[in-house]
């Protein structure tokens, strides 16, 4: 592991016990977080990039899902074994997280100021009054107006996204290392989810916290991350610094999902219209089977015997481009 | 706030005076004639008709009404049929150990049945769990008396560790005061606890499902933190109405209770006043018990505004 390396996951297997069987949500994914460096992960719904945030920090629910095998090397520790007390720890404090749904995740009983100054006062053991102070800070980092009145709100009293920016605050509260955002923007306004993007990047240039943004949307990532993680089925397809991936996607599922971005300019051959939007045909596997060859061979329209009896190792494409095809032409 | 309180205690108001009108119909609805019933089966017609004058039982029902809610308002209950005491005195005289085995009995329960449907939650369908609700069905099955008796064949009978019934005034002294309702107390209380415990559970069991349990486990808060802050204080709204609904059930064991364990309170005076037919007695307890219970409520309603910032009606 690298001295500029924060975070390396190998080989990550986490599965769900279901009534149809065990799910391999994420089925050995490996990747690397650079310390300051902005990571995009993207996939489509039941891909595994949640459940691969959620193992991160270890808040897989432990009556239906555990992390099965590989290891999340983070600050001298294997995050996989910790004991969940040194865990207790590390979460909010090191490492932390913000979620999607910022009408839910906040806890509609206590105040604003409350919520952010407990985690102060967890992690860096400062009395509540200090950690008040921080959090009134934090509010005003995260450009809340009057944000000394707004510490004894309740989230019911705050809009969207000023409760996701209560959110970010709350997870910045403790300088982490590392914060990671599952679809922040997902439940916003479009004006909102640009105000809160262009907020998250500001404040990793003067924290230099290192993030790891989870969206489905690969618009967002074209604006926000520098590299970027492409999951199918649990499975890492893709990986490349996020110009490399938009001027030559090497993985058909890459490809597929650019081709299903919706676009405004005219195609001249189709008489002026816009062009079709594409769809990526079939289903995503089911994940209660191991899948034989590789998970996007049923949907691919370059898939050979070999792709599905066979799964395709990771290929270097140079520049940091790496890509799991056998068709790819690296 | 301030305002949610306010109207929360104007609204007693009608509540109380339907209660109050209930009462005096008691007594002009009951079967037969009062005044013949209150003279006793071998009076005769003068000295009926004396009862009847001198309960006001000829006026009309309006003034009747009105005379009887000027005295009710000056604290005046009437006078018991048969000892001619005042039933404001009575029920003074045995209110101290219904009120001490009600609130104690409240107490208790509260304080154990919900850290036990919190753990019950918290250690869903493991053991821990399983014990607990076991627990619950039990309580509900097993009627007061029976669980009074058994109580009292072990902890009194074959072990004398407690007394076996009676009442010690907290007046003489706290440890047999204390020692004289530990039984009473588990015995009325065990159905209300399984009550609460099932309703702390379930609560407890939703909210920790939401999303902000999620975000305070992301922030490695202690667990204590978690359930007792985060998600007892959600699911407390719940939790809180079932320990108010409970009181009813409380008010009516406390009758069997007090019979079993011999305790002189209101619950036995009732006993003796509804087989004596001495409706003035009756009608008094009817309007403390609905006092209590309407109080109590009054008390809940007004935490509700406390625990949870959302609720401003």
């Amino acid at each position: 592991m690298s001295a500029a390396t924060l975070l390396e996951v190998r080989d990550l297997h986490t599965q769900f016990n279901t009534l149809d069987g065990v799910v391999r949500a994420v089925d050995g994914v490996s990747f690397d977080l650079a310390r300051g460096e902005t990571l995009g992960i993207v996939g489509e719904s039941g891909c595994g990039k949640s459940v691969t945030a959620l193992s991160i920090l270890r808040l897989i629910p432990p009556e239906t899902g555990r992390i099965a095998s590989g290891s999340i090397h983070f600050e001298g520790h294997d995050l996989a074994t910790l004991p969940e007390d040194e865990m207790k720890r590390l979460r909010g404090h090191r490492i932390s997280m913000i979620f999607q749904e910022p009408m839910t995740s906040l806890n509609p009983v206590l105040t604003v100021g409350t919520q952010i100054a407990e985690n102060v006062v967890r992690h860096l053991g400062v009395s509540w009054k200090a950690a008040r102070e921080r959090a009134f800070e934090m509010l005003d980092l995260v450009r809340i107006a009057d944000a000394r009145r707004r510490l004894d709100e309740y989230p019911h009293q705050l809009s969207g996204g000023m409760r996701q920016r209560v959110m970010i605050a709350m997870a910045l509260s403790c300088d982490p290392q590392v914060l990671i955002a599952d679809e922040p923007t997902t439940a916003l306004d479009v004006t909102i989810q640009a105000q809160i993007l262009d907020l998250m990047l500001e404040l990793k240039e003067k924290t230099g916290t290192a993030i790891v943004l989870i969206t489905h949307d690969l618009g967002v990532v074209a604006e926000t991350a520098e590299r970027v993680v492409v999951m199918y089925a649990g499975r890492k397809v893709e990986e490349a610094p996020v110009m490399a991936l938009f001027e030559r996607p090497l993985h058909p599922y890459t490809r597929g999902l650019m081709a299903a971005i919706p676009r405004l300019d005219v195609d001249a051959e189709s008489g002026g219209r816009r062009p079709r939007l594409q769809e990526i045909p079939g289903l995503v596997p089911r994940l209660t089977q191991p899948i034989v060859g590789c998970a996007f061979a049923s949907r691919c329209g370059l898939a050979t015997d070999r792709c599905r009896a066979e799964a395709p190792p990771v290929v270097d494409a140079g520049g940091g481009h790496t890509v799991a095809c056998w068709e790819a032409r690296v | 706030m301030t305002a949610y309180i306010v109207r929360r205690i104007f609204a007693v108001l009608p509540v109380m005076a339907v209660v109050a009108l209930f009462v005096f119909f008691l007594l002009r609805f009951a079967p037969g004639d009062p005044a013949a019933i209150i003279a006793g089966e071998d009076a005769t017609n003068e000295a009926i008709e004396a009862v009847r004058a001198k309960l006001g039982l000829d006026r009309p029902m309006v003034e009747q009404f009105a005379f009887w809610i000027w005295r009710l308002l000056h604290g005046d209950l009437g006078v018991s049929i048969f000892s001619n005491l005042p039933v404001t005195r009575l029920i003074a005289q045995r209110l101290e150990p219904t009120a001490a085995l009600t609130l104690a009995t409240l107490f208790v329960s509260v304080a154990m049945a919900v850290p036990i449907g919190v753990v019950a939650a918290w250690k869903a369908r493991k053991i821990a769990d399983r014990l607990v609700m076991g627990f619950a069905v039990m309580g509900f099955a097993v009627p007061t008396f029976v669980l009074a008796y058994v109580l009292i064949y072990f902890f009194a009978v074959r072990w004398q560790m407690l007394p076996v019934q009676g009442y010690n005034p907290i007046g003489q002294g706290f440890g047999p005061f204390v020692e004289s309702l530990i039984l009473p107390s588990l015995a009325l209380g065990i159905t209300y606890m399984a009550l609460i415990a099932r309703i702390t559970r379930a609560s407890m069991l939703e909210v920790l499902q939401q999303d902000y349990i999620r975000t305070a486990n992301a922030k490695g808060l202690a667990t204590d933190r978690v359930l007792l802050l985060h998600a007892l204080k959600n699911a407390a709204v719940p939790i809180v109405t079932v320990i108010g609904i409970g009181i009813a059930l409380l008010i009516s064991g406390v009758v069997i209770t007090e019979t079993v364990f011999n305790i002189p309170g209101l619950g036995r005076l009732t006993v003796d006043a509804v087989l004596k037919r001495d409706y003035p007695i009756v009608q008094g307890l009817i309007l403390v018990f609905a006092a209590a219970k309407v109080f109590l409520n009054l008390l809940i309603d007004i935490s509700y505004a406390f625990l949870d910032p959302r609720i401003r009606y």
